[in-house]
C-alpha cells in the first residue's frame, strides 16, 4: 500500500464533534459516519488501495458544499472529493483524517441550449447521462470515456477525461465552457461561461485536469456537438500484436483521422467477446476497432483507404458492422473491456501512458517481454490513434507478492513510455498511483512550480492532499 | 477484487460460491449507473458495488446482519439491472440472495416486520387463503386513507391496500390440475406453472395461456402436487420454506417427465421463472440436485416457448399501439428482451418501447409492500415514461408488474393474452374500454 500523509492527532480525536458539526450542516441521511457504512467509500476503481475516512457527506446543492468546505477549513480538517468512485488511478482514494465529499446526489441537468450548443449541468451528472439528455434532438457530448455510463463530469473535469473519439473531437478540455466551484477557504467561484474564452488567465484551463486539488467543482457548462450523418465501424484482425501496431502507424500517418482507433490484444479479445458477443475475431493476435463518420459516400471513401493500408500488414480479416446493432456491440465490447477483463483474472492494474504512435511497435515488444520477465499476464487495450496505452496487467489480490510485482511491471511501463517520449497518464490522471513516478517525467523544479500553483490555492494543503505529487512536508 | 475468507469458512458451499463471485468483481462502479436505488438515492450503499462491499464485509467477518446492513438490503429491488451491465459478470443474484439468508439467520427484525413477513410468507404462495384475505383487502381499500401515522408499519398498510383490486376475479375454470390436450395434431407437450398469486390476481392469464397452447398443438399438464415457484420465499432469505415449495415442484414435474415426457416446463410469471431456472443452482449440493437442475433446464418463458414453436396469428392487425414494459424478471434475470416484442409485431400491434426500459417499475417481489416510498417513486417514474409513449395499452410478461402499473392512464395486459386473441382468443377484457374511448374520439 502506498504511503498516506500522516493522519493529524488532534483531528482524529475530535472525530465525534466534527460528526455533530456536519450534521448540523446537512440533512441526516447526507452524513454518514457508522464504519460499516463508510467501508463503501474506502476505496474506488484502483480496488488495491483503500483507507477509510473520517465521515463521508452527500450534500445536494452548491451552497451545501461550500458550507462544509468552509466549516473543514476554519477547522484545519482533509477534505476528500469523490464522484461516481470509478477513478482508475486511486483518484478518490479518502485520508483517514478526512471529510470525503460525496457529488453523486448534485445530478441534475440545469439548462439545455442547442441554439448555443451547450448544457449546464451538475457534477454528479454522468458522461453518458448528458448525451441522454441532448440526444432526442440529434446532439451528444463528445468525450466517452469507458466509464461513461457510470462516471460523473465533475470527475472527468478533474481528470481531464479522455476516451474512444477523443482522436477526432479532443479531450473533457477541449468541449469545456465554464465551471463553477467550491474554493478550498469555501467560496464559491465562476470560471468561463457560456462562450469560448475569457479575458484574463485560463481559469479553465488550470481547473481541467487538476485531480480535485484546487477546488470543487460543483457545476460544469459542456459543449454539446450535432451528431454526424452516420457512422460505421470495422473490425480489423491481425497475426501479431507488433504488425497491429504497425498498421495503426501506418494508418495515422496517411493523414487519414478516423474517430476512432483501437486496439485490443488476443487476451482483451477473448474476454469482451465473452461480454459483448460483437463477432469478435477469436484467431486473431491482435485487433483493430476502426470508426468513421459522416455520409455515407465518405464513410465508404474513408474505408476503402483504409482497408487497402490494413491490406499490407497480411490481416486474418476485414469487417465492417453491416447494422447499428453490430457497430453498438463492437462498441460495447470495448467499453466494457476493463471490466471483462474480471472474467479472467481477480484483480488487474490498468496503466495509462501515452507514446508517439511511431513508438507503438517497439513498446508493444517490450511490453510482453516485461509480461515473461515478471511471470504475470497482461492485456492490451488502449486508444491506438492517439498513442494512449492501456495495459492491464493481471494479478491476485489475495497474494500479496503477487501484486507487489505488479505495481514493479507498472512502473517499468510507465518509465518506458516516458523514456521513448511519451508520458505517465493520457487521461486517468495521475491520483494516488502514479503519484511517485512524477519525478520521473519532471525535474525537481518543474515538481516545485506545480506544487506552489497547489500553495497558492489552498495555502494548508488540505484539499486532496495525497495525489498528484510526491509526499513532502506540505502532505 | 480482493476477499479474506479462512479456509474454514471455504468449506462452506454457499461461502465458496460468495468469494468466487466476489473474486469476480473489479470494482469498477458501471453497475452504480443502472441501479434503480442508486438513481434515487444517490448514496453508494444503495448501490449494487455499495451493497457487494457490506455483504463481503459481513459474510468474511462472519458477524450478525447489523441493521445498517439490514437496511441497504432490504432496499436492493433484485432487479438485477446490475448483472446485465457487469462487464465482469458478477453473479450479484446469488450473492445478495446469500446475504438475505444470513440476514434471515442473523438479524431479529422489529416485531411488526416480521409479523407482517410471516404473513405474507403464509398467504401469498397459497391461492386459496390469498383469495379471501383478498377481498378483505379490496373491502378495507377505501379505508387506506384513513390508515394515520407515517411509521413504516401504516406506510406498509397502506401500500397494501391500496394494491389490492377493486373486484377479486373467481377461481379460473380452466387452469385446474390435469391435461389439456392438443388441437389437432400433436406437436409437444408441456407442463404450465399456474403459480399462485397470478392465478388469483388475474386467472385471465393462464386461461388464456392454455387456450393458445392447446390451440398451437401443444398438450398443457397441469400437475395437482405443483405449486408456488418458492421465489417469495426465496427472497425474503427463508431459505426451508423456499427449498420445501421449489422441491415440491421439481418432484411434480420430474414424476412427469419420467412419465410421458415433457418438452418444456412454461412459465408465465417472468418472476417465477428467473426462481425455476435456478433451482439448479438452489439444489446443487441437495441429493434432488440433477432432477431439479433438469427442471431448470427445460424451464421456458412463455415467449421462448411461442418463438420455439412458430407462434402465429389468425385475426387482422388490431390496430393498437403497445407500450412494451420489459419485466426485470424477463430482461435481466432471464436475459430475455427481443422476442415479447417480436411476437407482439408479429401478431400485428405497434410497439413502442420507453425510455428508462432497464429501469424497475418498483413492483419486485414484495418489493412495493416493504418498501412503499422507493417503490412508488419508481412506479411514477415508470408510468411517466411509459406514458410519454402515447401508447394504448401497456403489456408486460410479469404479474408484479402488471399489478404495479395499472390504475395509470393506460391499461396493462399480459403479453400472452393478446397474443392469445390475435390467434383466435376472447379480446381481452381491457380492450373493450380502449375502443370506446377512441369511438368518443378521445
Amino acid at each position: 500500500m502506498i504511503p498516506l500523509p500522516a493522519p493529524k492527532p488532534e483531528i482524529l480525536a475530535r472525530r465525534d464533534t466534527i460528526v455533530a458539526d456536519l450534521h448540523t450542516l446537512l440533512p441526516a441521511d447526507a452524513v454518514i459516519h457508522e464504519t460499516i457504512r463508510m467501508r463503501p467509500y474506502e476505496t474506488d476503481g484502483l480496488s488495491a488501495y483503500r483507507q477509510m475516512p473520517l465521515a463521508v457527506v452527500l450534500p445536494a446543492t452548491t451552497e451545501q458544499v461550500a458550507a462544509v468546505m468552509r466549516y473543514c477549513h476554519e477547522q484545519g480538517i482533509r477534505v476528500v472529493p469523490r464522484g461516481a468512485g470509478t477513478s482508475l488511478s486511486g483518484g478518490a482514494l479518502p485520508l483517514e483524517d478526512a471529510v470525503v465529499i460525496g457529488l453523486m446526489r448534485m445530478n441534475r441537468i440545469l439548462e439545455i441550449d442547442f441554439d448555443d450548443r451547450l448544457a449546464v449541468v451538475e457534477a454528479g451528472v454522468t458522461n453518458l447521462g448528458i448525451t441522454k439528455a441532448v440526444e432526442h434532438e440529434g446532439f451528444f457530448y463528445a468525450p466517452d470515456p469507458s466509464s461513461q455510463l457510470a462516471c460523473m463530469i465533475g470527475g472527468n473535469v478533474n481528470m481531464n477525461s479522455g476516451g474512444a473519439h477523443c482522436l477526432k473531437y479532443g479531450v473533457t478540455a477541449n468541449n469545456l465552457l465554464g465551471l463553477k466551484l467550491v474554493t478550498p477557504t469555501g467560496d464559491i467561484v465562476e470560471v468561463g461561461g457560456d462562450h469560448l474564452d475569457t479575458a484574463g488567465y485560463d481559469w479553465l484551463g488550470l481547473m481541467t485536469g487538476s485531480e480535485g486539488m484546487l477546488g470543487i467543482v460543483t457545476e460544469v457548462t459542456v459543449r454539446i456537438l450535432r451528431g454526424p450523418e452516420g457512422a460505421r465501424a470495422m473490425l480489423a484482425a491481425f497475426k501479431g500484436t507488433e504488425i497491429a501496431g504497425q498498421a495503426v502507424d501506418a494508418i495515422i500517418g496517411s493523414g487519414i483521422i478516423p474517430v476512432a482507433l483501437e486496439f485490443m490484444d488476443k487476451p482483451c479479445i477473448h474476454a469482451c467477446e465473452a461480454f459483448a458477443n460483437a463477432g469478435y475475431p477469436l484467431d486473431a493476435e491482435a485487433m483493430l476497432i476502426i470508426e468513421v463518420e459522416g455520409s455515407v459516400a465518405e464513410q465508404d471513401a474513408l474505408l476503402a483507404k483504409i482497408k487497402d493500408i490494413c491490406a499490407r500488414f497480411d490481416p486474418i480479416s476485414l469487417k465492417v458492422a453491416t447494422s447499428a446493432e453490430e457497430s453498438i456491440a463492437i462498441w460495447k465490447g470495448r467499453k466494457g473491456a476493463f471490466g471483462a477483463v474480471g472474467r479472467i483474472s481477480p484483480d488487474y492494474l490498468c496503466m495509462d501512458g501515452t507514446i508517439p504512435t511511431g513508438e507503438l511497435p517497439f513498446v508493444l515488444k517490450r511490453i510482453g517481454e516485461m509480461s515473461v520477465q515478471y511471470g504475470l499476464q497482461v492485456a492490451n487495450v488502449f486508444h491506438a490513434g492517439d498513442g494512449n496505452l492501456h495495459p492491464l496487467i493481471m494479478f491476485d489480490a489475495n497474494d500479496p507478492a503477487s501484486f507487489h510485482k505488479a505495481e514493479a511491471f507498472g512502473g517499468d511501463i510507465l518509465k518506458l513510455c516516458v523514456e521513448v517520449g511519451g508520458c505517465l497518464t493520457g487521461e486517468h490522471g495521475v491520483g494516488v498511483e502514479k503519484r511517485d513516478l512524477m519525478h520521473v517525467q519532471f525535474h525537481p523544479h518543474e515538481l516545485d512550480q506545480q506544487r506552489a500553483i497547489k500553495t497558492a490555492f489552498d495555502p494548508a494543503w488540505l484539499l486532496n492532499p495525497h495525489k498528484v505529487f510526491p509526499l513532502t512536508e506540505h502532505a | 477484487m480482493q476477499t479474506s475468507f479462512t479456509e474454514a469458512q471455504l468449506q462452506d458451499p454457499d461461502t465458496a460460491e460468495s468469494n468466487r463471485i466476489l473474486r469476480t468483481c473489479v470494482h469498477c462502479g458501471f453497475c452504480t449507473a443502472t441501479c434503480p436505488t442508486f438513481l434515487l438515492l444517490g448514496d453508494e450503499l444503495d448501490s449494487p458495488r455499495g451493497r457487494i462491499y457490506l455483504i463481503k464485509d459481513m459474510l468474511e467477518n462472519d458477524r450478525p446482519a447489523t441493521e445498517e446492513v439490514v437496511r441497504h438490503v432490504d432496499r436492493c429491488l433484485s432487479c438485477l439491472s446490475c448483472m446485465t451491465t457487469c462487464p465482469s459478470g458478477v453473479h450479484y443474484m446469488h450473492l445478495v440472495d446469500h446475504a438475505r439468508r444470513h440476514i434471515e439467520e442473523t438479524y431479529q427484525r422489529p416485531p411488526a416486520e416480521r409479523a407482517l413477513r410471516r404473513l405474507l410468507s403464509a398467504l401469498l404462495p397459497y391461492p386459496g387463503r390469498f383469495r379471501l384475505a383478498l377481498i378483505g383487502a379490496s373491502l378495507g381499500r377505501h379505508f387506506a386513507r384513513f390508515v394515520p401515522g407515517r411509521s413504516m408499519a401504516s406506510q406498509r398498510l397502506r401500500a397494501m391496500l391500496k394494491l389490492a383490486p377493486a373486484h377479486v376475479p373467481g377461481p379460473s375454470a380452466l387452469d385446474r390440475p390435469g391435461v389439456h390436450r392438443a388441437q389437432g395434431p400433436r406437436r409437444g407437450r408441456v407442463a404450465l406453472l399456474t403459480g399462485c398469486a397470478q392465478r388469483v390476481l388475474a386467472p385471465s392469464i393462464n386461461d388464456a395461456t392454455i387456450r393458445l397452447l392447446t390451440r398451437m398443438g401443444l398438450d398443457v399438464v397441469v400437475r395437482k402436487d405443483q405449486g408456488c415457484c418458492g421465489a417469495l420465499d426465496h427472497h425474503m432469505g427463508h431459505h426451508d420454506p423456499a427449498m420445501r415449495l421449489a422441491r415440491a415442484n421439481i418432484a411434480a414435474w420430474t414424476a412427469e417427465l419420467e412419465g410421458e415426457g415433457l418438452d418444456a416446463v412454461v412459465i408465465n410469471a417472468s418472476g417465477c421463472g428467473t426462481t425455476v431456472k435456478d433451482y439448479g443452482f438452489m439444489f446443487r449440493t441437495e441429493p434432488d440436485a440433477a432432477a431439479a437442475a433438469r427442471v431448470s433446464e427445460l424451464a421456458m418463458d412463455i415467449s421462448e416457448l411461442l418463438v420455439k414453436f412458430d407462434y402465429a396469428p389468425s385475426r387482422e392487425k388490431p390496430g393498437l399501439t403497445v407500450a412494451y414494459h420489459a419485466a426485470c424478471s424477463l430482461q435481466h434475470g432471464q436475459k430475455i428482451t427481443a422476442a415479447p416484442k417480436d411476437l407482439l409485431k408479429r401478431a400485428g400491434f405497434v410497439v413502442k418501447e420507453p425510455a428508462e426500459g432497464h429501469i424497475c417499475c418498483g413492483s419486485a417481489g414484495t418489493y412495493n409492500l416493504m418498501q412503499p416510498e422507493i417503490a412508488g417513486q419508481l412506479r411514477d417514474r415508470k408510468l411517466a415514461n411509459l406514458d410519454r409513449t402515447r401508447a394504448d395499452l401497456i403489456a408486460a410478461g410479469n404479474i408484479g408488474c402488471l399489478t404495479q402499473l395499472s390504475g395509470g392512464a393506460m391499461p396493462t395486459i399480459h403479453t400472452v393474452e393478446l397474443l392469445d386473441w390475435m390467434a383466435g382468443g376472447p379480446e381481452p377484457a381491457a380492450i373493450g374500454p380502449i375502443r370506446a374511448a377512441r369511438a368518443r374520439g378521445g
